[in-house]
């Protein structure tokens, strides 16, 4: 009431009457049982209007979206003849193919399946020499009730192995996958199993997780011990700095037999059985003014693996065969800058290394023929992107990268579109 | 490592059902944490994910925030896909089964109210338009008092023993903006029917109650930034019609409406597009109040 006296003393000064004031007075408690009665009316009204709103939040079940990617691809080198020497590599961990091309298409569809569960299906549409493919990203379900912080995954899903290995393609913030996971993930560790992951009931986010896999998938292969070759185990940490600035960080172990992994070369096939171990760290630093990711923002980003492995290396076509023992590890660090509503840039820098040995290097060369050997090279390449977002469903992203993983050094330009449709989605960390 | 997982397992569920005598509340925007302590007083501890100073729209669905709906026992936020891109995200990475869509401890406040904006079509083209309607409801004291309503009734529920608190302190806010409503008179009468253009469509409700008209917006469509070409049409648009004033939020960038202001010589007034301070007493009443009289003060 305080600040309502020095109005009414202004209006009084104004009409210099005194009378004017009690006249005032008066309206003015007129004006407070009008707006009693009315908020007496609202208040009534409540019951009848309370679930109105409520059928339409659910008028998407499920929940689709379609993404669009496609590019136009320059290389300075022939992309059929990328490698990374030192690293047997899957098939997804190639160069996008030159000149004009769309990517993966994907098709998301998600929803409540009751109050136990959630359902998510991705279907990717690709193209390789001319014929479409179609395959499935990710099919899985999860459960949202189990309490405690306890969730449980089943079915095809993107393994939490690191950060940028749960993104889809479409959400990362260059057109390719690091150095590091083209060479130990075939850009990215997708296998059919199990996940169970508990949050600790603490402001500081704690998250811990296992997975068992079947191990079909490349860096796993052939569905070794009985159809669970696989098993990852992560243990990711977070929080806030302050208000505008959040990290998250995470450390993760991958281990599997791997029975019969086969691995393309540019002569030949190689096959790898034995056992493979990956050790990963991850790390993630966002800012923003204020915590308001409208008009700028800038995250950095760093993950690291080491791999192990010892088995058996052999040649499809040669039969040839050695033993083998391979230490592989390699980084990236990324940051992104958002510098005005719309426009990003991004700047990216990836390091391999590989020290491979077996006991054939004098005699039959599987492992120079399998790409084992790393030709003294540490691979490596430096990648910088510029990025017009006009809406959060819409991408055109320039990129160019000097890449430096192989002996002939190549400069790659790409022009990438990436175009939303559908269900809004929700972006993780 | 299986012990000791255990142990810390078990040390936490001792440790939560030690602080079981407060509701745990996650608010997604300042405002519902400002309402959720009017209401609950203390036997709520309140955790509001964003502040006055960033857009709803954009929030990043970050650890700290996944932590939090963890342990959170209520969960009330605007809805009508204001919190699309994030609130999913947090539901699920948390796994609480309390705060899940369909249970008592799940909150829209949008869906109390009556909504405003229901696009006839969805269709993008048309920027970031929400079927549901324009959620940004807390803008209207009269949306408030009816969500207030509703989430005293909801409250009383998950914690009965608190019933008459609950009602007490609902009561009492009813009273407060009954006054407060008198009080405003003056800056009210003075806003009646007068133009503005506001930067997002965000002031909907705020226009329908004290009957301001608006006129244009800063931003094309809503969701995208101001363009130098829609920024000259509105200055042609000025000269013919002319507006009272150019409203902005805080977390807006100021420079579109500067130069608007600068082009028209229309007034400007920045205000907080939500409460800013949700743990001060009255905080509600304080922010309708900065909101009227700082556009009242700016009106020439």
């Amino acid at each position: 009431m305080k600040k309502f006296l020095p109005l009414t003393f202004v209006l009084a000064t104004n009409t210099s009457f005194a009378d004017d004031i009690s006249a005032l007075k008066k309206e003015f408690e007129q004006l407070k049982t009008q707006y009693e009665k009315r908020i007496e009316a609202l208040e009534n009204q409540n019951t009848a209007t309370q679930n109105t709103n409520q059928a339409q939040t659910n008028a998407f079940n499920p929940s689709i979206s379609l993404i669009l990617d496609g590019r136009f691809a320059s290389y300075q080198n022939p992309p059929n003849q990328y490698h990374i020497p030192g690293f047997a590599m899957g098939e997804e961990s190639g160069l996008a193919s030159e000149g004009f091309a769309i990517g993966e298409s994907e098709l998301t569809a998600s929803a409540n399946v009751d109050q136990n569960f959630r359902g998510q299906m991705t279907a990717s549409f690709g193209n390789d020499a001319g014929n479409t493919t179609t395959s499935i990203e990710e099919a899985f379900f999860e459960t949202l009730s189990l309490g405690n912080g306890v969730t449980i995954r089943g079915g095809r899903f993107k393994s939490a192995v690191g950060y940028l290995n749960q993104q889809h393609a479409h959400a990362w913030d260059f057109a390719d996958a690091p150095l590091v996971y083209r060479a130990l993930w075939n850009s990215s560790y997708t296998d059919d199993g199990v996940r169970v992951s508990w949050v600790a009931p603490t402001d500081l986010f704690l998250e811990i997780g296992m997975e068992g896999f079947s191990g079909e998938h490349f860096p796993s292969g052939g569905n070794a011990s009985s159809g669970a070759g696989a098993k990852v185990l992560f243990v990711n940490v977070g929080g806030d700095f302050d208000e505008s600035q959040s990290w998250q960080a995470g450390i993760s172990r991958y281990s599997a037999s791997v029975d019969q992994r086969e691995s393309a070369t540019l002569t030949d096939t190689s096959s790898f059985t034995g056992d493979s171990d990956v050790s990963g760290l991850n790390a993630i630093y966002k800012w923003a003014p204020n915590g308001n990711y409208k008009e700028r923002f800038f995250k950095l980003q760093t993950e690291y693996f080491h791999r192990d492995e010892s088995g058996d290396v052999s040649l499809l076509t040669s039969g040839n065969k050695t033993t083998y023992k391979g230490t592989q590890d390699g980084f990236y660090l990324q940051g992104i800058y958002q510098f005005m509503p719309q426009w990003r840039t991004g700047l990216r820098y990836d390091a391999l290394h590989s020290n491979n040995k077996g006991n054939d290097l004098v005699g039959s060369n599987v492992l120079s023929e399998a790409d084992l050997t790393g030709q003294g090279i540490n691979p490596k390449c430096i990648s910088a992107m510029l990025e017009w977002d006009a809406s959060e469903f819409s991408r055109i992203r320039l990129q160019f990268n000097h890449d430096q993983s192989y002996p002939n050094t190549d400069n790659q330009v790409t022009l990438q579109y990436t175009m939303s449709m559908g269900a809004h989605g929700a972006h993780t960390y | 490592m299986k012990i000791n997982l255990s142990l810390i397992f078990c040390l936490l569920l001792l440790s939560q059902q030690a602080s079981a005598s407060t509701l745990s509340v996650f608010a997604c925007e300042p405002e519902w944490a400002a309402l959720a302590t009017e209401i609950g007083g203390n036997t709520v501890d309140v955790t509001s994910a964003t502040t006055s100073m960033q857009d709803p729209h954009q929030i990043q669905a970050r650890p700290s925030l996944i932590a939090k709906m963890r342990q959170a026992d209520f969960l009330i936020c605007s809805g009508a896909e204001l919190e699309v891109g994030w609130l999913p995200v947090l539901l699920q990475k948390s796994s609480n089964p309390k705060t899940q869509p369909g249970n008592n401890g799940y909150f829209m406040a949008s869906d109390f109210v009556d909504m405003l904006d229901k696009p006839a079509k969805a269709d993008r083209s048309e920027g970031d338009v929400h079927m549901a309607g324009n959620p940004h409801v807390h803008t209207s004291p009269a949306n408030m008092l009816r969500v207030a309503t509703v989430l005293t009734e909801r409250l009383s529920a998950l914690s009965p023993e608190n019933k008459t608190l609950y009602e007490n302190n609902h009561q009492h806010l009813v009273q407060s903006f009954a006054d407060a409503m008198v009080k405003w008179q003056p800056a009210i009468q003075k806003l009646k029917n007068k133009k503005i253009v506001v930067y997002h469509h965000y002031w909907v409700y705020l226009e329908k109650w004290l009957q301001l008209q608006q006129v244009a917006t800063l931003e094309p469509k809503p969701g995208l930034p101001p363009t130098s070409n829609h920024l000259s049409q509105l200055v042609n648009q000025m000269t013919n019609d002319k507006a009272d004033l150019i409203v902005y939020a805080t977390y807006n960038d100021s420079k579109p409406a500067e130069w608007l202001a600068a082009k028209t010589g229309i007034p400007m007034a920045a205000v907080p597009a939500t409460v800013e301070d949700w743990k001060a007493d009255n905080a509600l009443l304080h922010w309708y109040e900065t909101v009227i009289n700082t556009l009242a003060k700016a009106i020439v």
